[in-house]
């Protein structure tokens, strides 16, 4: 993903809902977008697979993609090649609270209607792939592919998502919010489902959350983004021992925890800028413990900071870290109290 | 010393086409003035209509709400009234619990006319005022004139608070208060409850899914954890998130992540010998939890209810197996 922009047109202006968005995902890699919302987290993973809504548009940026060495561009695919790349090498799971199924239909005509549009033939053959799928999720087939979608639970759903994103065998899996809106002990088990399944089939993860601690069981590395843009890259121990930018500091500050001490956990004051009217010079600026009259100035780029593969959207990340080290050997969660 | 409100043994069951359900069963709960205490639970656990019951929007179907010792539901005229001022629920949805149509101020000042705390015009924009204000929504002549939809979640919620607030209540019910609200901002809305209630002795339940927010929120008060309509442990916060003495409990906070990869990638995992969650027309007999349970002994956990008894350190636990081993005699079970 190279410098990626996505504005929505609405009456008011231009909303610039995704800034200048670049990163890279090896193969079996797991990235975690982390945002609020309104950070544009969700709208940068519907791009990824072209699937805006009308009036939406990609301002400038590319979508670079490689199999078996060859590299395309996906914001230049024709139809047949973008419904290739959509959920044959690129899957995307969608929040099963969200209406992901067709309420009339069963989940095995959900099934059938995948495979077809994707040119897998033949009933057996769909049949035969769906109950592997689904046992790989550990679901009975032979009880979830009579069912309509209103006779399963929350977790079970989200097990049937998961299970036709992998129907083609995708090289990356794209996962919007997986784990919301369920129960603590069913998102546990979906937790550990995705992590078996990355173990035995290989594939790289891109998931979106608010959840800060689902990037902290599953993401090798992650994105914190804030009004569009990415403010933070880093490893995922980096990110949640060593933060470079104030607002992943503020973030993880704003988190309670069940184990270990609870700390001193604040909130971030203020609240996020307007899509349509940013304010000059960095957006997080007015919310910012931080800032100082240069941060008001110019907005800042992405800047390599003192842990190798880091990047913080922040000028004064000498001045975090400083915050951070004055006692250093402190684990995270009591050095942020 | 009697408990401001209680709960005595309350059951709530809904009637359905597919038969009864016992939302909520024989759960007891007593609360001093100026508590701050957590009800926690997974969906269908019976926390919601827990918390209606509470605020007596509900009528239950067995059992008692009482409030300064009376049966609330055989109060009438004044006595009822002083109780439906005295108990305020906050919903879970800022979007959907705020009039559209009405400004912040006529949605503040309909209570305050209606219960006859303010008179005039004037006088209700003064007490507005005082409530935006207490609920840091600054400056409030900026929030008076604005529309639900003017805001964000966070305010709105603000504005449901300050509508709790209106009447002068002695406990306030927040049900799943902010749980649709980010991340960055629920410890600040946490902390404006929390300051209600030191500063006006306001009583607290906060009703949640989130255990880390119950956490914080009951720090110095109690957590109850609720499964499939019963109470299974009731505790000082500490020793429930340190040392949980019902299975469930435990199940419960092994199972969570934490934002920290270390703790949440080397977290102490508890096996659970069924991931299904029975339904609420079909409930196993015995302890509802037995067929989920890793502590089950046969012949006792699904023959007999295990009562909330309590244990050692100011807890009350239902189950046989806990109440044996951490009170050291045969659990006392009635059928």
């Amino acid at each position: 993903m190279r410098g990626l922009s996505i504005d929505y047109l609405t009456r008011r202006g231009a909303v610039h809902a995704v800034r200048d968005v670049s990163f890279d995902l090896e193969k079996s890699e797991t990235l975690a977008i982390i945002g609020e919302s309104g950070s544009g987290k969700t709208t940068l993973a519907v791009g990824l697979i072209r699937l805006s809504p009308r009036g939406t548009k990609v301002t400038k940026g590319e979508i670079l993609y490689t199999k078996d060495g060859v590299t395309s561009d996906v914001r230049k695919l024709d139809d047949d090649d973008l419904r290739e790349y959509r959920w044959a090498e690129c899957a995307m799971v969608f929040q099963a609270a969200l209406n992901s199924f067709n309420p009339v239909i069963t989940i095995w005509e959900q099934f059938l209607d995948t495979a077809r549009a994707h040119g897998m033939a033949g009933k057996r053959r769909v049949r035969d792939r769906a109950g592997e799928l689904l046992d790989l999720v550990h679901l009975d087939a032979r009880r979830v592919l009579p069912a309509f979608q209103h006779e399963l639970s929350g977790g079970m759903k989200q097990r049937v998502l998961i299970a036709l994103a992998l129907m083609l065998e995708p090289q990356l899996v794209i996962l919007d919010e997986p784990t919301t809106a369920l129960d603590i002990l069913t998102q546990r088990s979906i937790i550990d489902l995705l992590r078996q399944l990355r173990q035995r089939l290989g594939f790289s993860m891109i998931f979106i959350s608010h959840d800060l601690s689902l990037a902290a069981e599953l993401a090798d590395r992650m994105i914190t983004m804030y009004a569009g843009r990415v403010v933070e890259h880093a490893k995922v121990e980096d990110m949640f021992y060593r933060p470079r930018h104030p607002y992943s500091l503020g973030l993880l500050r704003a988190v309670p925890r069940v184990s270990g001490a609870l700390g001193n956990i604040t909130s971030i004051p203020g609240s996020p800028p307007d899509l349509i009217r940013l304010p000059v010079g960095c957006s997080y600026a007015p919310r910012c413990p931080f800032a100082i009259d240069a941060c008001r100035e110019a907005d800042p780029p992405l800047l390599a900071v003192d842990t190798p593969q880091h990047e913080a959207a922040c000028i004064r990340w000498r001045h975090v870290a400083e915050v951070l080290r004055s006692d250093a050997d402190v684990p995270v969660a009591e050095k942020l109290a | 010393m009697t408990a401001l409100i209680e709960l005595e043994r309350i059951s709530r069951t809904f009637t359905t086409p597919d038969g009864p359900i016992r939302a909520v069963d024989s759960v007891s709960l007593a609360l001093e003035a100026g508590e701050a205490i957590c009800i926690v639970g997974e969906s269908g656990c019976g926390k919601t209509t827990t918390g209606r019951l509470l605020s007596g929007l509900i009528r239950p179907t067995g059992g008692r709400l009482l409030y300064e010792g009376k049966d609330v539901w055989l109060t009438k005229g004044a006595d009822l009234a002083r109780f439906r001022r005295a108990v305020q629920l906050v919903h879970q949805d800022p979007y959907s619990s705020l009039n559209p149509t009405r400004t912040v101020f006529q949605t503040l000042s309909a209570p305050l006319f209606r219960h006859k705390k303010a008179r005039s015009g004037r006088q209700a924009l003064a007490v507005v005022t005082e409530l935006l204000q207490r609920v840091d929504l600054t400056p409030p002549e900026y929030f008076l004139t604005k529309y639900p939809h003017q805001l964000s979640g966070g305010q709105r919620q603000r504005v449901a608070i300050a509508r709790a607030l209106t009447v002068d209540p002695t406990v306030i019910v927040a049900d799943e208060a902010v749980s649709m609200v980010d991340v960055s901002i629920r410890i600040s809305l946490l902390n404006l409850l929390l300051g209600l209630r030191s500063e006006f002795g306001v009583t607290i339940v906060l009703i949640t899914h989130d255990l880390a927010v119950a956490r914080y929120f009951a720090r110095s008060g109690r957590i109850g954890v609720m499964y499939l309509g019963r109470v299974v442990e009731l505790a000082r916060t500490e020793s429930l998130v340190g040392d949980p003495a019902h299975p469930y409990s435990a199940a419960l906070i092994a199972a969570i992540p934490e934002a920290d990869p270390e703790i949440t990638r080397t977290k102490k995992r508890v096996e659970l010998r069924s991931a299904e969650i029975p339904s609420l027309l079909a409930l196993p007999p015995g302890c509802t939890f037995h067929p989920r349970c890793p502590l089950f002994e046969a012949g006792l956990c699904d023959a007999l209810v295990p009562e909330l008894l309590p244990i050692p350190e100011q807890r009350e636990v239902a189950c046989h197996v806990a109440v044996r081993e951490r009170a050291g005699e045969p659990a006392a079970a009635t059928a």
